[in-house]
C-alpha cells in the first residue's frame, strides 16, 4: 500500500486492474485504492509479470502493507519478485532499453540513496530522508527482510539515544497509524489527514509571508481578445494564465521548488504544481499537474479539466498525490482578498491567489482603476529568505505583464 | 422549446456539476453560483453543458447578464430556436 501523502496512514484496496501473469510497466495503472482523500488509481513503477496478488479487494491495510509481487522479466516465479506497495526496485538485465530511471519523475520527492538492493517502502524512505536516518544502518524487518517505517523510526530513536544531542528535525513527523479508530467516515478521515498535514507544518516550518499586488489589465486583456477567437469549449480561464506564470517564475528562482529533506533544501528540477482543489463534501486534494513549466496554456487548460473532473469523480493517480513540488491555492472565486497558505510539507512554497478585483492604482502620477490581483508567497525560511521570496513575486508580476509570451 | 424545457436542461447540466444539490429549492432570484458554489471552472463547464444541449454560444461579455435562474432562462429563451 503506498503512502500517498504523508498524511496517509492505511487504505483500503478496491479493485485490481491486472491479474497474475499480466505484462506491467512503468505508469501502468494496476489497481484502485480507497484512501482518506478519495478513490485513487495506483501505477505501477516497475516493469515486469504480475506474480501475485497479496491483498483483496475490500481489504483496508496499512501503509506499506505488500499488495502484490511483481517479477522481472526472465526472473524465476516467486522468490525474488519486486513488491508493490511496499515498492523496491529490482531489476534482472534483461537488455531491454536503458537502465536508468527517467530522471525527471521521481515517484517520491526525497532523496534516493544509491541502489544497493536496499527493499524499502517509500514511507520508510521519506522518513529516513527527514529524519538523516543511512538506510544501510537499518535493520529491515518487513517481508524479504525489507525496511519499513517502524524500522526506521526504531534506528532513529536509538540514534537520538545513543548521541542524546538536540533533536533532529522533529521528534516524530508522521502521528502513529495503529492507534486509529474503526471509524471511517470520508470527511472525519480527510479532516484528520489535512490536521496532521498542517499541524506538521505550523510546528517544524518557520513560515514567512510576502504578498504583492498585480496589476492584471493587460493579462485580462489579452485574455479576453484570446477567448473571444475561441469556441466556448476551448475558453481560458485567468487562472491557467497564473499558473503558468507561477511556473515560469519558479523557474527563475528554483529555491522555491523543492523539498526541506535531510536538514537541507532540495530544490527539484522538474516544476510539479500541486493545485489546490476544493471537494463539493468538504476538504481538499492537491494533485500535481506534471511538468507545469513544460505545458502550454491550452495542455494546461485541458490538464486542469482532466485533473477537477477526477477530482470531483475521485479517481487520482497515485503519482499525482505524491509528486508536486510546489503548491498554489487560489481562492479568489470566494472573493478572498488575500490567501496567507500554510506550507505543504515536506514543500518549501506556496502560492496564494486572492480575486481579481477592480481598485484604485497609482501609476505616473495618476490614479486609475485597474482589476488588481494580489498574490503571496507562504515560504520556509530555512530553505530561502525574504530576497528570493522577493523575487520570485517580481518575476510572477512580470510574466503576467507579458502573457501572450507565456 | 418552452420555458419548462429550457429549465428542465438548465436543471440536467447543473446536476451534473453539483450532484448534491437540491435544485428543486433553487429560488428564481438567487445568485445560482454562489448558492451552489460553482467556482469559475465548474461555471465554464456550466456553460459548455449548455452549449452542448441547445447549441448556444455563450460570449463571455455576456456572463454579467447570468447570475440569476430567471437571468438565464429569459436570456436562453431568447436564444433558443
Amino acid at each position: 500500500m503506498p503512502s500517498l501523502g504523508a498524511d496517509m496512514r492505511a487504505g483500503t484496496l478496491i479493485a485490481w486492474k491486472v491479474k497474475p501473469g499480466d505484462r506491467v510497466k512503468r505508469g501502468d495503472i494496476i489497481a484502485e485504492v480507497e484512501t482518506e482523500k478519495g478513490l485513487v488509481e495506483v501505477e505501477v513503477f516497475e516493469e515486469g509479470v504480475v506474480d501475485q496478488i497479496l491483498v483483496q479487494p475490500g481489504e483496508k491495510v496499512p501503509v506499506e502493507t505488500v499488495l502484490a509481487t511483481i517479477r522481472s522479466e526472465g526472473m524465476p516465479v516467486t522468490p525474488a519478485a519486486t513488491v508493490v506497495g511496499a515498492a523496491v526496485k529490482e531489476r534482472a538485465p534483461t537488455g531491454a532499453g536503458p537502465e536508468a530511471r527517467p530522471s525527471l519523475e521521481a515517484p517520491h520527492p526525497p532523496s534516493q540513496p544509491p541502489e544497493r538492493r536496499i527493499r524499502v517502502s517509500p514511507l520508510a524512505r521519506k522518513l529516513a530522508a527527514e529524519l538523516g536516518i543511512d538506510l544501510s544502518t537499518v535493520q529491515g524487518t518487513g517481508p524479504h527482510g525489507a525496511i519499513e517505517r517502524a524500522d526506521v523510526e526504531r534506528a532513529a530513536a536509538k540514534r537520538l539515544a545513543e548521541k542524546a544531542p538536540t533533536p533532529p528535525v522533529s521528534e516524530k513527523p508522521i502521528p502513529p497509524m495503529r492507534e486509529k479508530p474503526a471509524a471511517t467516515e470520508f470527511q472525519v478521515g480527510m479532516r484528520r489527514a489535512i490536521a496532521a498535514a498542517m499541524a506538521r507544518s505550523n510546528r517544524e516550518i518557520p513560515h514567512y509571508y510576502l504578498e504583492t499586488r498585480i496589476d492584471m489589465s493587460r493579462a485580462l486583456h489579452w485574455l479576453e481578445a484570446e477567448n473571444q477567437k475561441r469556441p466556448i469549449k476551448e475558453r481560458l480561464l485567468p487562472v491557467v494564465l497564473l499558473i503558468k506564470a507561477v511556473a515560469r517564475a519558479l523557474g527563475d528562482v528554483p529555491e522555491l521548488n523543492g523539498y526541506w529533506i535531510d536538514d537541507r533544501l532540495q530544490p527539484q528540477e522538474a516544476i510539479h504544481i500541486g493545485f489546490a482543489i476544493s471537494l463539493r463534501q468538504g476538504g481538499l486534494v492537491v494533485p500535481a499537474i506534471h511538468h507545469t513549466d513544460l505545458k502550454s496554456l491550452d495542455e494546461l487548460m485541458e490538464a486542469l479539466r482532466d485533473l477537477i473532473t477526477r477530482v470531483r469523480a475521485g479517481r487520482l493517480r497515485s503519482s499525482e498525490m505524491t509528486d508536486a513540488t510546489v503548491t498554489l491555492t487560489n481562492l479568489g472565486d470566494l472573493g478572498v482578498e488575500k490567501v496567507y497558505g500554510v506550507i505543504y510539507p515536506p514543500q518549501v512554497a506556496l502560492i496564494g491567489f486572492g480575486k481579481i478585483a477592480e481598485q484604485p492604482w497609482a501609476e505616473n502620477g495618476m490614479i486609475g482603476i485597474r482589476p488588481v490581483l494580489t498574490a503571496t508567497l507562504a515560504a520556509d525560511h530555512r530553505a530561502t529568505d525574504g530576497h528570493q521570496g522577493g523575487r520570485f513575486l517580481e518575476a510572477l508580476n512580470r510574466y503576467l505583464q507579458e502573457v501572450a509570451k507565456l | 422549446m418552452t420555458e419548462a424545457q429550457i429549465k428542465e436542461t438548465l436543471f440536467k447540466v447543473l446536476g451534473r456539476i453539483a450532484p448534491e444539490a437540491h435544485l428543486d429549492k433553487l429560488a428564481p432570484d438567487a445568485n445560482v453560483r454562489e448558492t451552489l458554489d460553482i467556482d469559475s471552472f465548474d461555471y465554464l463547464q456550466f456553460l459548455i453543458g449548455l452549449n452542448e444541449e441547445l447549441g448556444i454560444e455563450i460570449p463571455e461579455a455576456d456572463y454579467g447578464q447570468l447570475t440569476t435562474l430567471a437571468d438565464l432562462i429569459r436570456y436562453l429563451s431568447a436564444r433558443v430556436g
